[in-house]
Protein backbone atom coordinates (compact mmCIF):
# COMPACT_ATOMS: atom_id res chain seq x y z
CA UNK A 1 0.00 0.00 0.00
CA UNK A 2 2.84 2.50 0.39
CA UNK A 3 4.20 2.04 -2.94
CA UNK A 4 0.84 2.84 -4.57
CA UNK A 5 0.45 5.95 -1.96
CA UNK A 6 3.91 7.02 -3.40
CA UNK A 7 3.68 6.95 -6.59
CA UNK A 8 0.14 8.64 -6.62
CA UNK A 9 2.03 11.24 -4.13
CA UNK A 10 5.17 11.75 -6.58
CA UNK A 11 2.34 12.15 -9.55
CA UNK A 12 0.45 15.02 -7.60
CA UNK A 13 3.37 16.37 -7.31
CA UNK A 14 4.51 16.46 -10.90
CA UNK A 15 1.19 18.29 -11.16
CA UNK A 16 1.82 21.25 -8.96
CA UNK A 17 3.38 24.41 -10.19
CA UNK A 18 5.04 24.85 -6.91
CA UNK A 19 7.63 21.54 -7.27
CA UNK A 20 9.00 22.90 -10.71
CA UNK A 21 9.49 26.32 -8.88
CA UNK A 22 12.09 24.49 -7.18
CA UNK A 23 13.24 22.63 -9.35
CA UNK A 24 13.94 25.10 -11.90
CA UNK A 25 15.51 27.70 -9.59
CA UNK A 26 18.09 25.10 -8.83
CA UNK A 27 18.97 24.63 -12.53
CA UNK A 28 18.66 28.16 -13.56
CA UNK A 29 20.92 29.38 -10.57
CA UNK A 30 24.30 27.36 -11.60
CA UNK A 31 23.37 28.50 -15.47
CA UNK A 32 23.42 32.38 -14.03
CA UNK A 33 26.25 31.59 -12.26
CA UNK A 34 28.41 30.75 -15.58
CA UNK A 35 27.40 33.34 -17.25
CA UNK A 36 27.93 35.97 -14.89
CA UNK A 37 31.84 34.40 -14.96
CA UNK A 38 32.02 34.63 -18.68
CA UNK A 39 31.17 38.07 -18.40
CA UNK A 40 32.73 39.26 -15.43
CA UNK A 41 35.61 36.75 -14.56
CA UNK A 42 37.23 36.94 -11.27
CA UNK A 43 40.43 38.67 -10.77
CA UNK A 44 42.80 36.01 -9.04
CA UNK A 45 43.84 38.40 -5.45
CA UNK A 46 40.88 40.20 -5.74
CA UNK A 47 38.46 40.99 -3.13
CA UNK A 48 36.31 37.39 -3.30
CA UNK A 49 33.85 36.33 -0.77
CA UNK A 50 35.59 33.01 -1.27
CA UNK A 51 39.10 31.70 -1.72
CA UNK A 52 38.04 28.82 -3.89
CA UNK A 53 36.78 32.11 -6.54
CA UNK A 54 39.99 32.62 -7.04
CA UNK A 55 40.38 29.11 -8.99
CA UNK A 56 36.66 28.71 -10.39
CA UNK A 57 38.17 29.55 -14.23
CA UNK A 58 40.56 26.88 -13.61
CA UNK A 59 38.26 23.56 -12.91
CA UNK A 60 34.81 23.04 -13.54
CA UNK A 61 34.75 21.20 -9.80
CA UNK A 62 34.75 24.79 -8.47
CA UNK A 63 31.70 26.19 -9.73
CA UNK A 64 29.17 23.64 -7.93
CA UNK A 65 30.78 24.24 -4.95
CA UNK A 66 30.75 28.20 -5.04
CA UNK A 67 26.98 27.97 -5.94
CA UNK A 68 26.07 25.84 -3.11
CA UNK A 69 27.82 28.45 -0.69
CA UNK A 70 25.69 30.92 -2.28
CA UNK A 71 22.59 29.16 -2.25
CA UNK A 72 22.96 27.24 1.01
CA UNK A 73 21.17 29.41 3.33
CA UNK A 74 18.70 30.16 1.17
CA UNK A 75 17.40 29.03 -2.50
CA UNK A 76 17.52 25.45 -1.53
CA UNK A 77 15.82 25.54 2.12
CA UNK A 78 12.72 27.70 0.24
CA UNK A 79 12.73 24.99 -2.69
CA UNK A 80 12.36 22.31 0.59
CA UNK A 81 9.95 24.41 2.24
CA UNK A 82 7.33 24.94 -0.51
CA UNK A 83 6.90 20.98 -0.82
CA UNK A 84 7.24 20.13 3.27
CA UNK A 85 5.55 22.40 3.87
CA UNK A 86 2.07 22.15 1.54
CA UNK A 87 1.64 18.36 1.66
CA UNK A 88 -0.04 17.53 4.48
CA UNK A 89 -1.48 21.12 4.44
CA UNK A 90 -2.76 20.96 1.28
CA UNK A 91 -4.98 17.78 1.74
CA UNK A 92 -6.77 19.67 4.84
CA UNK A 93 -7.08 23.24 2.58
CA UNK A 94 -8.15 20.99 -0.20
CA UNK A 95 -10.80 18.97 2.34
CA UNK A 96 -9.14 16.25 0.50
CA UNK A 97 -7.85 14.23 3.75
CA UNK A 98 -11.37 12.65 4.39
CA UNK A 99 -11.56 11.56 0.63
CA UNK A 100 -8.25 9.65 1.19
CA UNK A 101 -8.57 8.18 4.59
CA UNK A 102 -11.86 6.51 4.21
CA UNK A 103 -10.01 3.85 1.61
CA UNK A 104 -8.61 0.56 2.24
CA UNK A 105 -4.87 2.50 3.05
CA UNK A 106 -4.04 3.49 6.61
CA UNK A 107 -2.84 6.62 8.11
CA UNK A 108 0.36 5.40 8.83
CA UNK A 109 1.19 3.83 5.28
CA UNK A 110 -0.15 7.46 3.63
CA UNK A 111 2.04 9.99 6.05
CA UNK A 112 5.10 7.86 5.16
CA UNK A 113 4.09 7.97 1.32
CA UNK A 114 4.19 11.82 2.09
CA UNK A 115 7.25 11.76 3.64
CA UNK A 116 9.26 9.30 0.93
CA UNK A 117 7.98 11.63 -1.48
CA UNK A 118 8.98 15.17 0.17
CA UNK A 119 12.71 13.33 0.50
CA UNK A 120 12.32 12.39 -2.84
CA UNK A 121 11.30 15.28 -4.11
CA UNK A 122 14.19 17.21 -1.90
CA UNK A 123 17.47 15.49 -3.18
CA UNK A 124 16.35 15.77 -6.58
CA UNK A 125 16.74 19.28 -6.36
CA UNK A 126 20.14 18.59 -4.63
CA UNK A 127 21.07 15.85 -7.41
CA UNK A 128 20.06 18.84 -10.03
CA UNK A 129 21.36 21.55 -8.53
CA UNK A 130 24.35 19.30 -8.14
CA UNK A 131 24.52 17.63 -11.59
CA UNK A 132 23.63 21.15 -13.39
CA UNK A 133 26.56 23.15 -11.49
CA UNK A 134 29.04 20.28 -12.44
CA UNK A 135 28.02 19.81 -15.70
CA UNK A 136 28.15 23.73 -16.53
CA UNK A 137 30.87 23.94 -14.90
CA UNK A 138 32.79 21.30 -16.89
CA UNK A 139 32.11 22.83 -19.85
CA UNK A 140 32.68 26.08 -19.42
CA UNK A 141 35.80 25.52 -17.54
CA UNK A 142 37.10 21.34 -18.06
CA UNK A 143 36.85 18.76 -15.70
CA UNK A 144 40.60 19.84 -14.82
CA UNK A 145 42.25 18.97 -11.29
CA UNK A 146 41.59 21.44 -8.69
CA UNK A 147 44.47 23.38 -7.69
CA UNK A 148 43.88 24.04 -4.31
CA UNK A 149 46.94 24.22 -1.88
CA UNK A 150 48.85 22.45 -0.85
CA UNK A 151 48.70 20.09 -3.69
CA UNK A 152 46.14 20.10 -6.55
CA UNK A 153 43.72 17.69 -6.08
CA UNK A 154 42.86 15.01 -9.06
CA UNK A 155 39.64 15.17 -10.83
CA UNK A 156 38.41 11.68 -9.49
CA UNK A 157 38.97 12.83 -6.27
CA UNK A 158 37.69 15.98 -6.91
CA UNK A 159 34.18 14.74 -8.20
CA UNK A 160 34.07 12.74 -5.08
CA UNK A 161 34.80 15.38 -2.63
CA UNK A 162 32.04 17.84 -4.57
CA UNK A 163 29.37 14.60 -4.24
CA UNK A 164 30.35 14.28 -0.78
CA UNK A 165 29.87 18.28 -0.07
CA UNK A 166 26.34 18.02 -1.47
CA UNK A 167 25.40 14.84 -0.03
CA UNK A 168 26.75 16.01 3.34
CA UNK A 169 24.81 19.72 2.76
CA UNK A 170 21.55 17.42 1.74
CA UNK A 171 21.37 15.92 5.81
CA UNK A 172 20.62 19.26 7.21
CA UNK A 173 18.43 20.81 4.37
CA UNK A 174 16.69 16.70 5.36
CA UNK A 175 16.60 18.10 8.73
CA UNK A 176 14.65 21.51 7.38
CA UNK A 177 12.33 19.85 5.44
CA UNK A 178 11.16 17.36 8.49
CA UNK A 179 10.79 20.66 10.27
CA UNK A 180 8.18 21.76 7.63
CA UNK A 181 6.27 18.73 7.28
CA UNK A 182 6.01 18.60 11.07
CA UNK A 183 4.49 21.98 10.74
CA UNK A 184 2.76 21.57 7.92
CA UNK A 185 1.00 17.75 9.96
CA UNK A 186 0.16 19.47 12.73
CA UNK A 187 -0.37 23.57 11.80
CA UNK A 188 -2.67 22.23 8.79
CA UNK A 189 -1.75 25.95 7.22
CA UNK A 190 0.25 25.61 3.50
CA UNK A 191 1.37 29.48 3.84
CA UNK A 192 1.85 28.80 7.58
CA UNK A 193 3.90 26.04 7.03
CA UNK A 194 6.21 27.02 4.54
CA UNK A 195 6.64 30.73 5.81
CA UNK A 196 7.78 28.69 9.65
CA UNK A 197 10.11 26.32 8.00
CA UNK A 198 11.69 29.33 5.60
CA UNK A 199 11.37 31.40 8.94
CA UNK A 200 13.87 28.63 10.85
CA UNK A 201 15.91 28.03 8.29
CA UNK A 202 16.53 32.20 8.20
CA UNK A 203 17.27 31.70 11.85
CA UNK A 204 19.69 29.11 11.50
CA UNK A 205 22.01 31.68 9.89
CA UNK A 206 21.17 34.68 11.79
CA UNK A 207 22.75 32.74 15.02
CA UNK A 208 26.15 32.83 13.46
CA UNK A 209 26.43 36.52 13.83
CA UNK A 210 25.34 36.69 17.25
CA UNK A 211 28.62 36.97 19.30
CA UNK A 212 29.29 34.53 21.84
CA UNK A 213 27.19 31.73 21.35
CA UNK A 214 28.92 28.37 22.30
CA UNK A 215 29.25 26.14 19.88
CA UNK A 216 26.69 23.42 21.14
CA UNK A 217 23.89 25.95 20.84
CA UNK A 218 25.12 26.31 17.12
CA UNK A 219 25.36 22.22 16.38
CA UNK A 220 22.13 22.44 17.64
CA UNK A 221 20.52 25.47 15.78
CA UNK A 222 22.20 23.01 12.84
CA UNK A 223 24.02 25.96 12.22
CA UNK A 224 27.33 24.22 11.72
CA UNK A 225 26.16 21.47 10.08
CA UNK A 226 25.47 23.29 8.10
CA UNK A 227 28.47 24.51 6.90
CA UNK A 228 30.13 21.00 7.57
CA UNK A 229 30.18 20.69 3.84
CA UNK A 230 32.66 23.13 3.40
CA UNK A 231 35.19 20.73 5.38
CA UNK A 232 35.29 18.16 2.72
CA UNK A 233 36.60 20.43 -0.12
CA UNK A 234 39.57 21.53 2.59
CA UNK A 235 42.58 19.70 3.97
CA UNK A 236 41.88 18.13 6.56
CA UNK A 237 38.76 16.73 6.86
CA UNK A 238 37.23 17.65 10.23
CA UNK A 239 35.53 14.39 11.00
CA UNK A 240 34.20 15.43 13.66
CA UNK A 241 32.26 17.79 12.16
CA UNK A 242 30.69 15.42 9.29
CA UNK A 243 29.59 12.95 12.56
CA UNK A 244 28.48 16.06 14.31
CA UNK A 245 26.19 17.05 10.68
CA UNK A 246 25.04 13.59 10.53
CA UNK A 247 23.83 12.83 14.33
CA UNK A 248 22.13 16.60 14.85
CA UNK A 249 20.13 16.31 11.11
CA UNK A 250 19.44 12.71 12.54
CA UNK A 251 17.87 14.03 15.45
CA UNK A 252 15.67 16.68 14.32
CA UNK A 253 14.46 14.13 11.75
CA UNK A 254 13.40 12.05 13.97
CA UNK A 255 11.69 13.87 16.91
CA UNK A 256 10.07 16.20 14.48
CA UNK A 257 8.68 13.49 12.34
CA UNK A 258 7.41 11.44 15.44
CA UNK A 259 5.74 14.31 16.07
CA UNK A 260 4.27 14.76 13.07
CA UNK A 261 3.52 11.29 13.01
CA UNK A 262 2.02 11.68 16.21
CA UNK A 263 -0.49 13.91 15.30
CA UNK A 264 -1.53 12.88 11.52
CA UNK A 265 -2.03 8.99 12.94
CA UNK A 266 -4.18 10.24 15.83
CA UNK A 267 -6.37 13.40 14.58
CA UNK A 268 -9.91 14.34 14.09
CA UNK A 269 -10.46 15.14 10.41
CA UNK A 270 -13.29 17.69 10.76
CA UNK A 271 -12.96 19.48 7.42
CA UNK B 1 -24.48 -8.41 16.29
CA UNK B 2 -25.44 -10.71 13.77
CA UNK B 3 -28.66 -9.47 11.48
CA UNK B 4 -31.63 -12.09 12.03
CA UNK B 5 -32.97 -12.26 8.76
CA UNK B 6 -29.23 -11.42 6.63
CA UNK B 7 -26.68 -12.22 8.67
CA UNK B 8 -23.79 -9.89 10.37
CA UNK B 9 -25.76 -6.48 11.03
CA UNK B 10 -24.18 -3.80 8.53
CA UNK B 11 -23.30 -0.77 10.90
CA UNK B 12 -24.13 -1.23 15.13
CA UNK B 13 -23.74 1.90 17.25
CA UNK B 14 -23.67 1.48 20.80
CA UNK B 15 -23.48 4.92 23.09
CA UNK B 16 -21.62 6.82 20.46
CA UNK B 17 -20.74 10.38 21.81
CA UNK B 18 -18.30 12.72 21.32
CA UNK B 19 -16.99 16.25 22.95
CA UNK B 20 -15.15 19.13 21.54
CA UNK B 21 -14.64 20.76 25.61
CA UNK B 22 -17.90 21.58 26.81
CA UNK B 23 -20.00 20.86 23.67
CA UNK B 24 -21.35 17.58 23.28
CA UNK B 25 -22.00 17.31 19.39
CA UNK B 26 -22.81 13.62 19.70
CA UNK B 27 -24.81 12.17 22.57
CA UNK B 28 -24.39 8.54 23.61
CA UNK B 29 -26.55 7.87 20.75
CA UNK B 30 -27.38 3.81 19.47
CA UNK B 31 -28.04 3.01 15.79
CA UNK B 32 -28.75 -0.13 13.82
CA UNK B 33 -28.43 -0.28 10.45
CA UNK B 34 -29.51 -3.69 9.02
CA UNK B 35 -28.01 -5.29 5.51
CA UNK B 36 -30.31 -4.48 2.81
CA UNK B 37 -31.75 -1.29 4.86
CA UNK B 38 -32.09 1.67 2.32
CA UNK B 39 -31.46 3.64 6.09
CA UNK B 40 -32.61 7.46 6.23
CA UNK B 41 -30.33 9.02 8.77
CA UNK B 42 -32.47 12.53 9.40
CA UNK B 43 -31.91 15.86 11.61
CA UNK B 44 -31.62 19.61 11.16
CA UNK B 45 -27.92 21.24 9.95
CA UNK B 46 -25.89 20.54 12.95
CA UNK B 47 -27.63 17.87 15.07
CA UNK B 48 -24.97 15.72 14.77
CA UNK B 49 -25.53 13.53 11.89
CA UNK B 50 -22.05 14.35 10.30
CA UNK B 51 -20.02 13.98 13.07
CA UNK B 52 -21.67 10.74 14.11
CA UNK B 53 -21.05 9.91 10.37
CA UNK B 54 -17.13 10.71 10.59
CA UNK B 55 -17.13 8.52 13.62
CA UNK B 56 -18.62 5.48 11.98
CA UNK B 57 -15.89 5.66 8.70
CA UNK B 58 -13.36 6.38 11.29
CA UNK B 59 -12.70 10.09 10.52
CA UNK B 60 -13.15 11.13 14.01
CA UNK B 61 -12.40 9.07 17.29
CA UNK B 62 -15.49 9.04 19.82
CA UNK B 63 -15.10 10.27 23.26
CA UNK B 64 -16.78 6.99 24.09
CA UNK B 65 -18.72 4.39 22.81
CA UNK B 66 -18.30 2.79 19.55
CA UNK B 67 -19.52 2.38 16.06
CA UNK B 68 -19.00 -1.23 14.36
CA UNK B 69 -19.21 -2.09 10.73
CA UNK B 70 -20.11 -5.06 9.76
CA UNK B 71 -18.55 -6.28 13.03
CA UNK B 72 -15.13 -4.21 13.03
CA UNK B 73 -14.87 -0.62 15.42
CA UNK B 74 -12.46 1.83 12.84
CA UNK B 75 -11.62 2.98 16.72
CA UNK B 76 -9.94 0.03 16.65
CA UNK B 77 -8.84 -1.77 13.79
CA UNK B 78 -8.41 1.39 11.11
CA UNK B 79 -9.24 1.34 7.80
CA UNK B 80 -9.72 -2.50 7.85
CA UNK B 81 -12.82 -1.52 9.64
CA UNK B 82 -13.94 -0.18 5.92
CA UNK B 83 -13.73 -3.35 4.09
CA UNK B 84 -16.79 -3.03 1.99
CA UNK B 85 -17.72 0.39 3.39
CA UNK B 86 -17.86 3.29 0.68
CA UNK B 87 -19.25 6.58 0.77
CA UNK B 88 -18.49 10.44 1.48
CA UNK B 89 -19.32 12.84 4.23
CA UNK B 90 -20.70 16.12 3.33
CA UNK B 91 -19.59 16.80 -0.02
CA UNK B 92 -17.21 14.45 -1.78
CA UNK B 93 -13.53 16.30 -2.31
CA UNK B 94 -11.21 15.49 -5.12
CA UNK B 95 -7.79 16.73 -6.23
CA UNK B 96 -8.48 19.77 -8.72
CA UNK B 97 -5.80 19.65 -10.56
CA UNK B 98 -6.36 15.92 -12.12
CA UNK B 99 -8.65 15.09 -14.23
CA UNK B 100 -11.85 12.87 -12.60
CA UNK B 101 -10.54 9.60 -14.18
CA UNK B 102 -6.94 10.53 -12.51
CA UNK B 103 -8.93 10.86 -9.02
CA UNK B 104 -10.75 7.81 -9.30
CA UNK B 105 -6.90 5.89 -10.44
CA UNK B 106 -5.43 7.69 -7.40
CA UNK B 107 -8.50 6.43 -5.57
CA UNK B 108 -8.19 3.06 -6.81
CA UNK B 109 -4.30 3.01 -5.94
CA UNK B 110 -5.34 3.69 -2.38
CA UNK B 111 -7.44 0.59 -2.31
CA UNK B 112 -4.91 -1.68 -3.87
CA UNK B 113 -5.42 -1.04 -7.51
CA UNK B 114 -8.17 -2.01 -9.80
CA UNK B 115 -8.44 -2.02 -13.43
CA UNK B 116 -9.12 0.55 -15.93
CA UNK B 117 -12.67 -1.58 -16.50
CA UNK B 118 -13.66 -0.99 -13.47
CA UNK B 119 -13.32 2.84 -13.46
CA UNK B 120 -15.11 2.93 -16.73
CA UNK B 121 -17.95 1.05 -15.04
CA UNK B 122 -18.13 3.55 -11.91
CA UNK B 123 -17.78 6.50 -14.61
CA UNK B 124 -20.71 5.10 -17.01
CA UNK B 125 -22.82 4.25 -13.92
CA UNK B 126 -22.90 8.02 -12.91
CA UNK B 127 -22.98 9.59 -16.24
CA UNK B 128 -19.18 10.59 -16.43
CA UNK B 129 -17.76 8.97 -19.15
CA UNK B 130 -17.44 11.89 -21.61
CA UNK B 131 -16.14 14.19 -18.82
CA UNK B 132 -13.47 11.89 -17.17
CA UNK B 133 -10.31 13.92 -18.95
CA UNK B 134 -11.34 17.07 -17.32
CA UNK B 135 -9.82 18.40 -14.42
CA UNK B 136 -11.99 18.34 -11.19
CA UNK B 137 -11.13 22.01 -11.05
CA UNK B 138 -13.63 22.52 -13.82
CA UNK B 139 -16.39 20.26 -12.56
CA UNK B 140 -19.56 21.65 -11.24
CA UNK B 141 -20.88 21.23 -8.11
CA UNK B 142 -23.36 18.14 -8.89
CA UNK B 143 -20.34 16.36 -11.31
CA UNK B 144 -18.26 16.23 -7.76
CA UNK B 145 -21.04 14.52 -6.39
CA UNK B 146 -21.25 12.37 -8.81
CA UNK B 147 -17.66 11.72 -9.01
CA UNK B 148 -18.22 10.56 -5.08
CA UNK B 149 -20.56 8.39 -5.85
CA UNK B 150 -18.29 6.69 -8.89
CA UNK B 151 -15.28 6.70 -6.11
CA UNK B 152 -17.47 4.64 -3.71
CA UNK B 153 -18.73 1.74 -6.76
CA UNK B 154 -14.90 1.47 -7.45
CA UNK B 155 -14.87 -0.46 -3.86
CA UNK B 156 -17.47 -2.42 -4.64
CA UNK B 157 -19.35 -1.57 -1.74
CA UNK B 158 -21.83 -3.85 0.54
CA UNK B 159 -22.33 -0.95 2.39
CA UNK B 160 -22.60 2.96 0.78
CA UNK B 161 -22.53 5.60 3.23
CA UNK B 162 -23.90 8.86 1.71
CA UNK B 163 -24.12 12.23 3.82
CA UNK B 164 -26.85 14.31 2.08
CA UNK B 165 -25.57 13.85 -1.68
CA UNK B 166 -28.26 16.25 -3.25
CA UNK B 167 -27.31 19.19 -0.89
CA UNK B 168 -26.41 21.78 -3.78
CA UNK B 169 -27.90 20.43 -6.59
CA UNK B 170 -30.50 21.94 -8.99
CA UNK B 171 -33.87 20.14 -9.15
CA UNK B 172 -32.99 18.08 -12.30
CA UNK B 173 -29.40 17.11 -10.45
CA UNK B 174 -31.29 16.31 -7.68
CA UNK B 175 -33.75 13.78 -9.06
CA UNK B 176 -30.84 12.32 -11.19
CA UNK B 177 -28.77 11.82 -7.35
CA UNK B 178 -32.11 9.87 -5.76
CA UNK B 179 -32.44 7.91 -8.85
CA UNK B 180 -28.79 6.68 -8.94
CA UNK B 181 -29.60 6.25 -4.94
CA UNK B 182 -32.58 4.08 -5.56
CA UNK B 183 -31.10 2.18 -8.55
CA UNK B 184 -27.97 1.31 -6.19
CA UNK B 185 -30.41 0.65 -3.56
CA UNK B 186 -32.48 -1.65 -5.42
CA UNK B 187 -29.43 -3.78 -6.91
CA UNK B 188 -28.70 -4.94 -3.38
CA UNK B 189 -26.59 -2.16 -1.29
CA UNK B 190 -27.16 -1.57 2.31
CA UNK B 191 -27.43 2.50 1.98
CA UNK B 192 -27.00 4.70 4.98
CA UNK B 193 -28.43 8.07 3.93
CA UNK B 194 -28.29 11.48 5.64
CA UNK B 195 -30.26 13.94 4.83
CA UNK B 196 -32.46 16.66 5.85
CA UNK B 197 -34.45 16.06 2.83
CA UNK B 198 -37.79 14.64 3.72
CA UNK B 199 -38.85 13.52 0.47
CA UNK B 200 -35.85 11.70 -0.78
CA UNK B 201 -35.96 10.00 2.32
CA UNK B 202 -39.67 8.96 2.50
CA UNK B 203 -39.00 8.37 -1.44
CA UNK B 204 -35.86 5.91 -1.13
CA UNK B 205 -35.81 4.53 2.87
CA UNK B 206 -37.06 1.70 4.32
CA UNK B 207 -35.80 3.08 8.43
CA UNK B 208 -35.02 5.78 9.69
CA UNK B 209 -33.05 7.79 12.83
CA UNK B 210 -34.20 10.57 13.29
CA UNK B 211 -31.14 12.53 15.57
CA UNK B 212 -31.84 16.37 17.47
CA UNK B 213 -29.09 18.25 19.30
CA UNK B 214 -26.83 15.43 19.35
CA UNK B 215 -29.59 12.84 20.50
CA UNK B 216 -31.19 10.13 18.60
CA UNK B 217 -35.48 11.19 18.85
CA UNK B 218 -36.70 8.15 16.57
CA UNK B 219 -35.20 4.94 15.47
CA UNK B 220 -36.83 2.42 13.28
CA UNK B 221 -39.34 1.45 10.48
CA UNK B 222 -40.18 4.28 8.66
CA UNK B 223 -43.53 3.12 8.01
CA UNK B 224 -44.23 3.03 11.88
CA UNK B 225 -43.13 6.41 11.70
CA UNK B 226 -45.55 7.15 9.51
CA UNK B 227 -47.91 4.95 11.05
CA UNK B 228 -47.80 7.49 13.88
CA UNK B 229 -49.09 10.51 11.95
CA UNK B 230 -52.30 8.78 10.88
CA UNK B 231 -53.54 8.77 14.62
CA UNK B 232 -55.82 11.86 13.42
CA UNK B 233 -58.52 12.10 12.13
CA UNK B 234 -60.92 14.67 10.49
CA UNK B 235 -64.73 13.97 11.20
CA UNK B 236 -67.57 15.52 8.74
CA UNK B 237 -70.67 14.79 10.21
CA UNK B 238 -74.28 16.22 10.36
CA UNK B 239 -74.15 18.08 13.53
CA UNK B 240 -70.76 19.22 14.21
CA UNK B 241 -71.58 20.91 17.44
CA UNK B 242 -72.89 17.70 19.05
CA UNK B 243 -70.41 15.87 17.66
CA UNK B 244 -67.47 18.04 19.05
CA UNK B 245 -69.27 17.83 22.58
CA UNK B 246 -69.31 14.29 22.73
CA UNK B 247 -65.66 13.70 21.22
CA UNK B 248 -64.62 15.98 24.04
CA UNK B 249 -66.24 13.69 27.00
CA UNK B 250 -65.15 10.42 25.06
CA UNK B 251 -62.23 8.07 26.24
CA UNK B 252 -59.88 7.42 24.20
CA UNK B 253 -60.50 10.79 21.96
CA UNK B 254 -57.52 13.41 22.66
CA UNK B 255 -56.76 17.10 21.20
CA UNK B 256 -59.87 17.73 19.47
CA UNK B 257 -60.25 20.58 17.89
CA UNK B 258 -62.90 22.21 15.80
CA UNK B 259 -63.96 24.54 12.78
CA UNK B 260 -67.31 25.19 11.00
CA UNK B 261 -67.50 21.97 8.96
CA UNK B 262 -65.79 19.70 10.99
CA UNK B 263 -63.64 18.45 14.27
CA UNK B 264 -60.26 16.85 14.39
CA UNK B 265 -59.10 15.16 16.56
CA UNK B 266 -56.37 12.09 17.80
CA UNK B 267 -57.07 8.21 18.71
CA UNK B 268 -56.10 4.86 17.63
CA UNK B 269 -58.38 3.07 15.23
CA UNK B 270 -60.16 1.72 18.14
CA UNK B 271 -61.09 4.36 19.78
CA UNK B 272 -61.99 6.28 16.51
CA UNK B 273 -64.03 3.32 15.89
CA UNK B 274 -66.09 3.05 19.00
CA UNK B 275 -66.38 6.59 18.43
CA UNK B 276 -68.32 6.49 15.43
CA UNK B 277 -70.10 3.97 16.71
CA UNK B 278 -71.26 6.35 19.73
CA UNK B 279 -72.23 8.95 16.94
CA UNK B 280 -74.90 6.87 15.12
CA UNK B 281 -76.21 5.88 18.76
CA UNK B 282 -76.38 10.03 19.41
CA UNK B 283 -78.06 10.15 15.56
CA UNK B 284 -75.34 11.83 14.18
CA UNK B 285 -75.08 10.89 10.88
CA UNK B 286 -71.16 10.95 9.28
CA UNK B 287 -70.58 12.26 5.86
CA UNK B 288 -66.56 11.49 5.95
CA UNK B 289 -64.20 10.28 8.91
CA UNK B 290 -60.87 10.60 6.97
CA UNK B 291 -57.07 10.04 8.61
CA UNK B 292 -55.06 13.11 8.50
CA UNK B 293 -51.89 11.79 6.99
CA UNK B 294 -49.06 14.21 8.11
CA UNK B 295 -45.94 14.28 5.65
CA UNK B 296 -42.28 13.24 7.05
CA UNK B 297 -41.76 16.69 7.05
CA UNK B 298 -44.79 17.71 9.34
CA UNK B 299 -43.39 14.65 11.66
CA UNK B 300 -39.95 15.88 11.41
CA UNK B 301 -40.59 18.77 12.35
CA UNK B 302 -43.10 18.24 14.93
CA UNK B 303 -39.80 16.03 17.13
CA UNK B 304 -36.77 18.31 16.00
CA UNK B 305 -38.54 21.43 17.06
CA UNK B 306 -40.12 20.67 20.05
CA UNK B 307 -37.16 19.24 21.12
CA UNK B 308 -35.35 22.81 20.18
CA UNK B 309 -36.94 24.12 23.32
CA UNK B 310 -37.66 21.52 25.43
CA UNK B 311 -35.12 18.31 26.73
CA UNK B 312 -35.25 15.40 24.33
CA UNK B 313 -37.76 12.68 24.82
CA UNK B 314 -36.39 8.97 24.49
CA UNK B 315 -38.90 7.99 21.65
CA UNK B 316 -36.98 5.22 20.01
CA UNK B 317 -39.05 2.02 18.92
CA UNK B 318 -37.07 -1.18 19.42
CA UNK B 319 -35.50 -2.29 16.43
CA UNK B 320 -36.68 -5.28 15.03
Amino acid sequence: MIAGAYAWEIRKLLHQWRTYLGLGAVVIVPLAFVVAYQVNPPKPGGEQDLIVQDYVLRSGFILPLIVLFYSSLVLLPAAAALVAGDIFAAEDQNRTLKTILTRSTGRGAIFAAKVLATATYVLTVVLAFAATGLVAGGLAYGFDAVPLPPTAIPPGEAALRVAGAFGLYALPLLAITALGLMLSAVGKNSAGAVFGTLTFAFLVQFVRFLPGLPSWLLTWTLTKPFDAWQTLIGRPIDTDAVTRAVGVSAVYVVVTLAIAWRHFTRRDVIG
Amino acid sequence: MRDQANGIVAVEVRRLRKEYGALVAVRDIDLTVHTGDVYGYLGPNGAGKTTSLRMMLGLIRPTSGEARLFGRNPAEVGVRALEGVAGFVEEPTFYPYLSGRANLEHMAALDGGTSADRIDDALDVVGLTTRDAEKVRGYSHGMRQRLGIAAALLREPKLLILDEPTTGLDPAGMRDMRELVGNLARSGLTVLLSSHLMQEVEHLCNRVAIIQRGTIQYEGALDALMARAHQRYRLESTNPTRALGIAQAFPGIADVTTDNAAIGFAADAEAAAAFTVELGRAGIGIYALLPQAQSLEELFLDMTETTRTSPPVETREVAA
